[in-house]
């Protein structure tokens, strides 16, 4: 553990002068502080912009018990064969050197909203000015009957990316000639809406080359979903009868799996198949329950500054947060942790604020070099994050804006992965 | 400059590709040019060709425009968001002076030894991120070798002396949108611009490096915002610029010129 001194003081003493200190928060000891739980899309983009922007002013500890993050988007690329796992792997060696942020790789396992410090795993105990958490999704418990989290190595939901997709992907080239790869889809709302079917479009460009023979099963509790027109269209053109969507009208919502069978039932009918890819219901990170801060199965937060609705002092980023028109993604995790680092720093250091601005651009590649995105812009208002503008693919355009829609998530995720990473 | 070689005196066959009667003999001359014409001639010519010895300058003025959007070629030519490009031929890359902007890695080449012959020219014009890794020229290349030839003539012909530069004005194209001074004149708060800026920078990059997403860092602020404004009234066409260059004011398309203007 790469813990600096400071971190620990102010367990005792230190705490209760912040806590008889309302509002000049900092002012009783030295730099004021911040902590970032969850070094993804959300929290290393608000680790770096506070450090970046603060110029040393203040202190920020980022929370993330992995060493190499491993992005979910371009994950289902990796899947497909058009990226290896290296290039969608980052580490946290540039924040820590370059832009000063104390890295910690442990877990956050408690927070105590009232003396504002944050428990790890290992055992210490950080005290906290302002507290960002940004620590992604977990699922469901008993979302879909026969499936749980011990299950996951044999039905690999692989919506976390690394190891997870890793084996995804071997049991996909694993499977027998002809076999067949099922999906259960997720409720709304999930993390990546255009998430699952990019996976499909992805697992048939893996198979149509090395099983052309196999089949895709997708039982869907949503009626439609993300981009639904662009997927089926391209699914028509790339992969004609390789794909079979099971909607809620033929009992895509009335689903159970056995993990040690391989079978799927959906409507009680009863199929074997060769792999399992299980998307369960989705809820925030644990540690927005245990802050106690969650309402339902996410975190509520205000669009003006990211603040949870339940504590002032903790901002919610990405999506674990419900805060109204944005889809869960890596761009609006991005953009929200720039307005939330805003915010922050006007708070501790007064500088100044702007209205908060939030935009979101999906990509997904259907086949290569056939790349669709949905995007929209956003804006905060009392209720909610409301969206103001968007655009979306259309259905029948030509190859090569198709092409050119590729390449420019590939600059995008150059830059987003630089813009999270330094 | 080496531009003034005698080459016709080098040439003594006649004819646009001219070549050397080397071991191959006269019979597969032709069908050796028609491969590598380019490379061929300079190799042969050791110097730089003229004009019409490149290809058909006149549809190299058209094919110009490609490049206008960036570049200004002629009398009075003005560095833009590319360097202007008289005396092209024979030139040091990366050399036209403090007031343009390079990218680290075209200097770089040009530290290596980087001079625009006419090989050189047309690699870079194949593909400009394969001959120089990292440079700012955010353009996907001209793959066909005729296109790249004829642009080249054209270009040839601002290449000679500085004197022989035809009158003509310089290229600037039209702009595609007509700014009044006023916008042009708005200075933006520069701790706004770069909260503005970090929207942007989830796609564009603040080192100017691009991939698949042009580069935006260091350009005049007036094509900056004549491009903003064009995506704002859907001049151009693209739609995610549209929908950021949509919500802004002209003083934060203003703010936001001055600060990637500025960026390192
Ligand atoms: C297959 C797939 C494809 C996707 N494609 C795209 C796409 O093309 N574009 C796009 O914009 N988005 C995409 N997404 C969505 C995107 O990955 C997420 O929306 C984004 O990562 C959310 O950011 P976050 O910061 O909320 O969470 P995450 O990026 O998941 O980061 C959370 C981090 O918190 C850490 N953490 C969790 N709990 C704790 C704790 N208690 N203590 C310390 N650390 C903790 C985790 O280890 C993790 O690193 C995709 C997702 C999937 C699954
Ligand atoms: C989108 C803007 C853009 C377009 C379009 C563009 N260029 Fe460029 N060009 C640049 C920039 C920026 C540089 C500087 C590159 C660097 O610093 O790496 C450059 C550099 C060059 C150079 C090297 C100049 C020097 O001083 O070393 C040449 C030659 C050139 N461009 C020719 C062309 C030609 C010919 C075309 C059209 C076929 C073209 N460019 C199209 C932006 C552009
Ligand atoms: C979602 C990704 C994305 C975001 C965010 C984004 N851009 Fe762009 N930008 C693009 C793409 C893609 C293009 C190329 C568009 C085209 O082909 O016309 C582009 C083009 C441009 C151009 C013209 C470049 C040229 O070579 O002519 C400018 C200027 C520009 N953007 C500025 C901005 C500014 C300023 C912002 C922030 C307010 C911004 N962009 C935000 C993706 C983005």
């Amino acid at each position: 553990m790469t813990l600096n001194r400071r971190a620990f003081i102010g367990t005792g003493a230190a705490a209760a002068a912040v806590l008889a200190a309302p509002t000049v928060q900092g002012a009783s000891h030295g730099k004021p502080r911040v902590i970032v739980v969850g070094g993804g899309a959300g929290g290393a983009t608000a680790a770096r912009y506070l450090a970046k922007d603060s110029k040393g002013e203040i202190d920020v500890t980022l929370i993330e018990p992995t060493r190499h993050y491993y992005t979910c988007f371009f994950s289902n690329l990796y899947i497909g064969g058009i990226r290896d796992i290296a290039s969608i792997g980052h580490s946290y060696g540039t924040l820590a050197s370059e832009y000063g942020i104390n890295v910690v790789h442990d877990w956050a396992v408690g927070i105590d909203r009232d003396a504002r410090t944050v428990t790890l795993a290992g055992g210490a105990v950080l005290p906290y000015d302002r507290l960002i958490l940004s620590p992604g999704i977990d699922f469901v418990d008993g979302a879909v009957p026969g499936w749980d989290v011990t299950s996951q190595n044999k039905m690999p939901h692989a919506y976390k990316a690394g190891s997870q997709s890793e084996l995804l992907k071997a049991q996909i080239e694993a499977m027998p000639e002809g076999g067949t790869y099922a999906m259960v889809a997720p409720p709304n709302p999930y993390r990546c809406p255009p998430g699952p079917y990019e996976r499909v479009s992805m697992v048939a460009h893996l198979l149509k080359q090395i099983n052309p023979t196999a089949k895709i099963l997708i039982a869907d509790p949503k009626p439609k979903f993300s981009k639904m027109a662009l997927f089926q269209e391209g699914w028509g053109n790339h992969y004609a009868g390789m794909i079979e969507w099971i909607g809620p009208d033929f009992g895509g919502n009335n689903v159970e799996v056995n993990a040690d069978e391989m079978a799927l039932s959906i409507d009680g009918e009863v199929t074997k198949v060769d792999v399992c890819n299980v998307i369960p219901a989705m809820k925030a990170g644990r540690i927005c329950e245990v802050a106690g801060i969650t309402e339902g199965n996410w975190a509520p937060v205000s669009g003006h500054t990211m603040q949870s609705r339940v504590d002032e002092n903790i901002h919610v980023l990405g999506d674990a947060t419900s805060q109204g028109d944005m889809p869960k993604s890596g761009f609006s995790a991005n953009s929200q942790a720039k307005v939330a680092a805003m915010a922050v720093r006007s708070v501790l250091t007064d500088s100044k604020v702007f209205p908060a601005k939030f935009s979101n651009t999906c990509w997904s590649l259907i086949d290569t070099d056939d790349g669709v995105k949905v995007g929209a812009s956003y804006q905060a208002t009392d209720e909610k994050i409301a969206k103001v503008d968007g655009f979306i693919s259309q259905t029948g355009e030509d190859a090569a804006l198709r092409k050119a829609t590729y390449e420019e998530s590939v600059g995008w995720y150059e830059g987003i992965t630089t813009d999270m990473f330094g | 400059m080496r531009n003034n070689i005698p080459l016709r005196e080098a040439n003594t066959l006649g004819g646009v590709y001219r070549g050397p009667s080397r071991q191959d003999g006269g019979g597969s001359i032709l069908k050796m040019f028609a491969r590598r014409p380019l490379a061929a001639v300079f190799l042969f010519l050791g110097g730089i060709a003229h004009a019409e010895e490149i290809g058909d300058a006149e549809r190299g003025e058209k094919i110009f425009r490609e490049c206008a959007g960036c570049h200004e070629v002629g009398q009075g030519a003005k560095n833009r968001i590319g360097p202007q490009l008289n005396g092209i031929f024979g030139r040091k890359a990366a050399s036209v002076g403090d007031d343009f902007f390079y990218s680290k890695g075209l200097q770089r080449a040009a530290n290596d030894g980087l001079l625009w012959d006419l090989e050189h020219l047309d690699a870079y014009l194949e593909n400009p991120k394969a001959l120089v890794s990292g440079t700012r020229m955010s353009f996907r290349g001209l793959k066909d070798p005729q296109d790249r030839h004829d642009v080249l003539a054209y270009l040839r012909r601002f290449s000679d002396n500085p004197a022989n530069i035809p009158e003509a004005e310089p290229t600037q194209l039209p702009a595609e949108v007509e700014l009044p001074p006023e916008i042009l004149a708005i200075v933006g708060d520069p701790e706004y611009g770069e909260y503005l800026a970090s929207e942007c920078q989830t796609c564009h990059q603040r080192d100017g490096s691009d991939q698949g997403i042009p580069a935006i860092t260091r350009w005049p602020v007036e094509d900056f915002e004549i491009a903003m404004h064009a995506y704002k009234k859907k001049i151009r066409p693209h739609p995610v610029m549209q929908m950021m260059a949509g919500r802004l004011t002209d003083e934060e398309i203003a703010t936001l010129a001055a600060y990637f203007k500025d960026l390192e």
